[in-house]
């Protein structure tokens, strides 16, 4: 891996994942912002707020009255031209679900973030995946953070992303709740000349709403057009991958981090049997599992998945071909979905499918409701996929730390 | 009223020969024939002019009016979702605001205006509404055109529907005459008194378009998040004939079912209409002549009329702002901390359902007289009059 020198001054910072996001919006030089409380998102918008008040970003701070106002807030500014800035956690997020949906429809690059939580009842404020992953047929793009450095280089790359022309998507920056929303470590800054050239003005061109540009945005369309509406959204879903291709090099020119695939994080990979595979948080104790392993010379590696939407279908193909054996770690799940398993794992079957070689996939369904993903926990899922890998007979899917 | 520096210069309508001829609200839309929604639309974009934008939350006037590739509205619009015309106000008003302080686009004043239905607009849309009432940083008007139901989607009951009108989800049956039992919401009434803040909030109606365009002139120039009110009578949701659309709009004023006023800077001022019958001037007429004239309450009774009258009654008689603020004061009160006053002598409060039987309210009337005058009002022969019932649709 070539890690090129950063452009410009860094600074340090000791920040939570929130304050790290808040930093990044502050940078990205966001117009309008609209805020209503649901832990654990919620931190941000504290951060926003004291940054408008110190002075330092100049933004309408807008208090909605819940999220389906904070979402539709943030969609119409969006509309006349502003960059915005908006986000929420588990039932809030669902809250907004109306909006959601149609933001990708008009192609308004909306960017939130989403401090992952379990869907509430009975009563679970944890972190769970499913409340991002509700979005994930309808246009958003889903980009998962492992850390708080993470959070701020995600941020940026979401506004690159979700701004450019040839895009145009909302995009959800999904943040495990609690393990890194309120997780301090120290992160790298840059200074505001290098993130304006990373990141050119927001431009919505002749889709711009403006007296000046009297155009109509979302008339009403039935069975007469709204096949090809939907047909176009596809296409400009297909031309994400290469806009985050290009996007990636430019974050790693400026700003030396990223690693070199823009899609996924591949850890002690080179010459393994078997790896695990997951998203979010859970990257730290499944990198302390692996070096712990491998001393005891088991060939494991660990694949973090970053951008969940789009799928890199190809790029995964690609590379989980090399190995026996893939373990899927779901901190979500979907009841009665094929083999009665999580979303990661159901999709990542679907993509490997027409792959020429397939590695035996196992899914394990842990962490959920906030609960903890431990190193031991990761060892005996390491464990059932080193014996998926000999071709032992094992679960599909297995329920990790689940009293019985 | 003071007019801030940052909105448009906007002068009073004072007849319709002196407004403005050109149009932004143009034809391409298909409201029925006498829709008295789509009037108030054009007026209103008249009465704005063309440096505005229009937000257009779910309803009969985004569903007629914007069909994919053809659109009535000359200045730039956006649609919005059924309960968010206050978010989308607040959302491109302040997106304008940020971008004209940053010197992102030109620094001009521009009007914004969300429209919604009574069902967007006074049911789930309400919050939004009021919320935006309070952002006092951001000019916008939200315009609710009231037709007192949900007539894009068939004549459903809304929090505006009257009392006992008849609707698809209310409709007249064998065992119950009344399926529709809650009496109007004041949405007007509460928007004013539970948000100091606003400078404007007004009722209209496009029976009488000049009223209605000074009104929307008016909240335009105020500056800061402001409200209007139109009573939009309906063809197909209130079943009358297209040609008494004007003639049902003034009823509902002459009746003193629906009041006309505005209120700027929280000084309350009737107007047209309702001003006269305020003053004195003018005596209400009976409602049962705006009743009648409506198939939807073609299964009244005489004890019907004689409970809406008498709601009607106690709004004038009763309220402390006659049909406007819903309260009344219960006996001495003690406003200045020196001696004791009754404010409003009028004021007596008798209503029977608070000192009555339990029960709903309208079951008091049920001793009113019911002869039969009109035969064709008996209720075991309402299958034989299926004009009782507002049409389908489709």
């Amino acid at each position: 891996m070539t890690v090129a020198r950063p452009r410009g001054r860094q600074i340090e910072k000791l920040t939570t994942g929130t304050q790290a996001v808040a930093q990044a919006v502050k940078l990205a030089d966001v117009d309008v912002t609209a805020a209503y409380p649901i832990r654990p998102y919620d931190g941000v918008m504290q951060a926003v707020a004291k940054l408008i008040a110190d002075g330092e970003l100049e933004c309408e701070y807008i208090v909605a009255e819940g999220e389906h106002s904070q979402f539709e807030i943030c969609k119409h500014a969006s509309a006349v031209g502003s960059r915005v800035f908006v986000g929420s956690s588990g039932v809030g997020w669902m809250y907004a679900m109306e909006s959601l949906a149609v933001t990708p429809s008009l192609r308004l690059p909306v960017v939130a973030m989403i401090g992952n939580r379990a869907l509430d009842d009975p009563g679970a404020f944890g972190v769970e995946h499913n409340d991002a992953m509700v979005v994930r047929d309808l246009g958003w793009l889903l980009f998962w953070v492992e850390d708080a450095q993470e959070c701020f280089d995600a941020t940026l790359m979401a506004y690159r992303v979700g701004e450019d022309r040839r895009v145009s998507f909302p995009v959800g920056i999904c943040v495990d709740g609690a393990f890194i929303t309120h997780s301090q470590t120290l992160i790298e800054i840059p200074d505001q000349e290098t993130v304006n050239e990373f990141l050119p003005p927001y431009d919505l061109g002749d889709r711009l709403l403006h007296p000046d540009n009297p155009i109509t945005i979302a008339p009403q369309a039935n069975e007469d057009w709204v096949m090809e509406i939907r047909k176009q959204t596809d296409e400009a879903a297909r031309r994400v991958k290469g806009v985050i291709r290009e996007a990636h090099d430019d974050f790693r020119r400026l700003f030396g981090r990223g690693g070199d695939n823009p899609f996924f994080e591949e850890y002690m990979t080179e010459d393994a049997e078997y790896v695990l595979l997951g998203m979010g948080s859970l990257g730290l104790p499944a990198k302390v599992m692996v070096r712990r392993l491998r001393g005891r010379g088991e060939k494991v590696g660990f694949i973090r998945l970053k951008w969940f939407r789009p799928f890199p279908d190809e790029e995964l193909a690609e590379s989980l071909g090399r190995f026996r054996a893939v373990g899927v770690i779901d901190r979500d799940y979907s009841y009665g979905s094929p083999q009665q398993g999580g979303v990661l794992f159901t999709d990542l079957r679907a993509a490997l499918y027409d792959a020429e070689r397939r590695p035996r996939l196992v899914d394990f369904i842990g962490g959920l409701g906030g609960r903890e993903l431990t190193p031991e926990m990761m060892d005996e899922m390491a464990e059932i996929t080193r014996r998926a890998a000999r071709g032992e007979d094992v679960p599909t899917v297995s329920w990790i730390g689940v009293r019985e | 009223m003071e007019t801030p520096g940052r909105v448009l210069k906007l002068d009073p309508i004072r007849s319709i020969k002196k407004a403005p001829v050109e149009e932004y609200f143009e034809s391409g839309h298909r409201t029925c024939q006498g829709c008295l929604s789509s009037l108030p639309m054009r007026l209103m974009a008249k009465a704005a002019g063309p440096r505005t934008i229009v937000l257009g939350s779910t309803g009969c006037m985004y569903v007629a009016n914007t069909t994919y590739m053809t659109t009535p509205w000359v200045v730039p619009w956006m649609h919005t979702q059924l309960g968010a015309a206050g978010s989308a106000a607040v959302g491109t008003a302040a997106g304008l605001k940020a971008l004209m302080r940053k010197g992102k686009i030109k620094d001009e004043p521009i009007n914004v205006i969300a429209f919604c239905g009574d069902g967007g607009g006074a049911d789930m849309g309400l919050s939004a509404i009021s919320a935006a009432l309070t952002d006092i940083e951001y000019n916008l008007l939200i315009f609710l055109y009231d037709n007192e139901s949900y007539a894009n989607t068939d004549i459903q009951t809304s929090g505006q529907t009257p009392w006992g009108a008849v609707t698809t989800f209310s409709p007249p049956g064998k065992k119950h005459r009344i399926m529709q039992r809650r009496w109007k919401k004041n949405v007007p009434g509460m928007l004013a008194a539970g948000h100091p803040d606003t400078r404007y909030i007004a009722s209209g109606t496009p029976a009488m378009p000049v009223d209605m365009m000074d009104k929307v002139r008016a909240a335009l120039r105020a500056g800061g998040p402001t409200y209007i009110h139109v009573l939009d009578p309906c063809p197909k949701g209130w079943h009358y004939d297209p040609e008494h659309s004007v003639e049902l709009g003034k009823l509902a004023l002459e009746t003193g079912i629906y009041p006309l006023y505005e209120i700027k800077d929280g000084v309350l001022e009737f107007t047209g209409i309702t001003k006269q019958i305020a003053t004195g001037r003018r005596r209400r007429k009976p409602v049962r002549e705006y009743l009648e004239k409506q198939g939807r309450f073609a299964h009244f009774k005489n004890q019907d009329y004689a409970y809406f009258q008498k709601k009607v009654d106690e709004m004038w008689e009763q309220w402390i702002i006659p049909c406007v603020v819903a309260f009344s004061y219960g006996g001495p009160i003690n406003i200045t901390g020196s001696e004791p006053r009754v404010r409003n002598k009028n004021v007596e409060r008798v209503n029977a359902s608070w000192t009555g039987e339990p029960g709903h309210a309208h079951e008091q009337y049920e001793g009113v007289s019911d002869a039969p005058s009109e035969p064709w009002r008996d209720d075991n022969r309402l299958d034989e009059y299926p004009n009782a019932l507002p049409s389908t649709g489709h």
